[in-house]
């Protein structure tokens, strides 16, 4: 038996499913098709050479914005995970009032295009490349502000779904120090909202091409850009896989919100 | 369950002069208890009397402004919560969600470093205390509110801790699962000997278990005695009022001795002579017998209590008075009393 009316008929949702669907799946198809052409038929070519030792010479620019992206990758989820949220913990358990404008300060950098956020970033880069060097992972710097807003409205929901205070309060009680009580009680029944904060921080980074390129460090993104003028070719098979991966990582976001949400209606 | 029961002295628990502001606000004012070892005291008074912080304070959740708390004459008021050794079970569900009923009961044993198999023994034994061996492997979200809060009792006592603190810990149960654990946090209580101190604003809870009863008002504690005492020989109005019924009726005073309704009744405590309100207990009411003068009262409303029925009388001057009266005695609206008032000692407020 069908519950409510307002829940759409099987019928109207495949039809919206196979439109959105296809909204998404035919550019990748036709870029996947594009990565194949050979001449007039297809092959794996293009994909093959990839590990051609003869062109490793073109290529090394991917392989390069590749590890450096991974290694950004890391450094912004440890801000993430060892900054900003301990920070909002302490500021929900300690300091509450100052909730709100924590929540302003850190939905802010959305409404700034990185194009102006670089032009104020770029005098604070030159005094961290005068003293932590020009390294690309110093760029993890800049996305944790990028990043900030989409962490902590993972991050905050799930503070919103435990009772934090009573939780540490009764940690203490039990004997509990404060490093224990974070690690041992509040980060895992805080982890979901955590995985998603860094999952999400995994897909603007490996996204992100404006303030790496206006600030002179190279990631995947301004790599691809690079080998582009090359060979179009490699530079669409990377972004192809890089999106996969996007694609990949919120599934699992997606996934890992439904097991919170069905251990909750348990209660 | 010789493991649990702590072979440690029962601590004695002092407050001494403790204040505590919360910004401009005063919310306790020169708070002097001392709850004596293995003694069950109660910190009984409606919200905002400050019970719960004073709780919090002997936690070490809070800090007090001014005065000193101390455990078997140590001064721990500088000492962190995680390091006074206490046992405490919150108002609001407080297991931890990830973790199962048993892996809660040990996380205070695992805290202090006792070996594995020994922490499991000993959990095992905490949650038999409770009743809820069986349960052991479920997590909070498959316990229901009254189990949740025996898992968080069995949590608090594996420790040995030197004071039990319950912070209101049945007021989020249904009234029968509430007067069970309450039965049964007494009989643990009293086999374990721990000092235990237990804030609720219920006045019929603190005076079912509680050898003392500390009643708070204002951030001031109005009176502490027994149950008896409390009822019987209220110190102040305040404490009349909220502690049992009590009916309203005028009074004159001469001499430490009312005259209520004509008849003579002792005064608690000094009240100079003048006109008075006497708060006269519902059982202190009953029927005038044959020849004896009294006042005669309506029969409003009646209620069957169990074994005794309260009815409520509204007298010719248009107060409402209660009294308590045996079951068999039939009241029918309408019905016209004669209500007599018995000589026991009365606590009198001025008229203004």
């Amino acid at each position: 038996m069908r519950r409510a009316s307002f829940h759409p008929h099987p019928v109207t949702r495949g039809v919206i499913g196979v439109l959105v669907g296809s909204f998404v799946l035919l550019p990748l198809l036709a870029t996947l098709e594009f990565t194949l052409r050979d001449g007039d038929a297809h092959s794996l070519v293009h994909w093959a050479a990839i590990f051609d030792p003869a062109k490793a010479a073109t290529y090394k620019p991917i392989w390069v914005g590749l590890s450096n992206s991974l290694v950004l990758m890391l450094v912004t989820i440890a801000v993430v995970l060892l900054l900003l949220a301990p920070t909002m913990i302490l500021v929900n358990l300690r300091f509450p009032r100052l909730r709100r404008s924590m929540e302003f300060v850190a939905l802010l950098p959305i409404s700034i295009p990185a194009i102006v956020l670089v032009v104020g970033l770029t005098p604070i880069y030159l005094v961290i490349g005068r003293t932590l060097g020009t390294g690309a992972w110093t760029l993890a710097f800049a996305y944790g502000i990028t990043v900030l807003p989409f962490a902590y409205r993972s991050i905050q929901a799930a503070i919103d779904a435990v009772n934090l205070a009573t939780l540490a309060e009764a940690a203490r009680s039990l004997g509990a120090s404060w490093p224990t009580v974070v690690w041992r009680v509040l980060a895992p029944n805080l982890r979901g909202g955590l995985l998603a904060a860094s999952l999400i921080a995994v897909a603007v980074v490996l996204g992100e091409y404006t303030i790496a390129s206006l600030l002179n460090r190279q990631n995947l993104q301004t790599a691809l850009v690079l080998v582009n003028k090359q060979d179009a070719y490699v530079s669409v098979i990377f972004s192809l896989l890089a999106l996969l991966f996007c694609f990949l990582l919120l599934l699992i976001i997606g996934r890992t919100g439904n097991l919170g949400a069905a251990r909750g209606k348990d209660r | 369950m010789a493991t649990i029961a702590p072979e440690r002295v029962a601590t004695t628990v002092v407050l001494d002069g403790v204040v505590k502001n919360f910004g401009q606000t005063r919310v306790l004012h020169d708070l002097n208890l001392t709850i004596r070892p293995g003694e069950f005291v109660s910190l009984l008074g409606p919200s905002g009397c400050g019970k719960t912080t004073a709780l919090r304070l002997i936690a070490g959740l809070e800090e007090p402004t001014g005065g000193a708390i101390l455990m078997n004459g140590e001064d721990v008021t500088g000492v962190p919560t995680n390091r006074r050794d206490i046992g405490m079970v919150f108002q609001s569900y407080s297991l931890f969600p990830h973790l199962t009923a048993i892996d809660n009961t040990r996380f205070g044993l695992d805290m202090r470093k006792v070996p594995k198999d020994r922490a499991r023994t000993l959990a095992a034994e905490s949650l038999e205390l409770v009743g809820l061996a069986a349960l052991a492997d479920r997590y909070p979200h498959q316990l229901s509110g009254g189990q949740q809060q025996r898992v968080a009792l069995a949590r608090a006592l594996v420790t040995s801790p030197k004071v039990l603190l319950l912070d209101e810990p049945l007021s989020a149960l249904d009234a029968r699962v509430r007067v069970q654990l309450r039965e049964e946090i007494l009989r643990i209580q009293k086999e374990l000997g721990m000092t235990t101190v237990f804030v609720t604003h219920d006045q019929e809870e603190a005076l079912a278990i509680s050898d003392r009863v500390a009643v708070m008002q204002g951030g001031r504690i109005e009176q502490i005695g027994t149950p008896e005492e409390l009822y019987l020989t209220p110190a102040t109005a305040d404490v009349a009022a909220f502690v049992g019924l009590s009916s309203l009726l005028p009074a004159t005073v001469t001499g430490g001795v009312a005259r209520i309704w004509g008849r003579a009744v002792p005064v608690i405590g000094a009240a100079p002579d003048g006109e008075y309100r006497a708060f006269v207990r519902p059982e202190h009411l009953r029927v005038a017998r044959a020849g004896e003068s009294g006042m005669r009262g309506t029969v409003e409303a009646s209620i069957l209590l169990g074994s005794s029925r309260r009815t409520e009388l509204r007298l010719a001057s248009g107060e409402v008075v209660a009294m308590q009266h045996g079951v068999s005695l039939p009241p029918e609206r309408g019905d016209e009393w004669l209500l007599v008032v018995e000589p026991a000692p009365v606590v009198v407020r001025p008229l203004a």
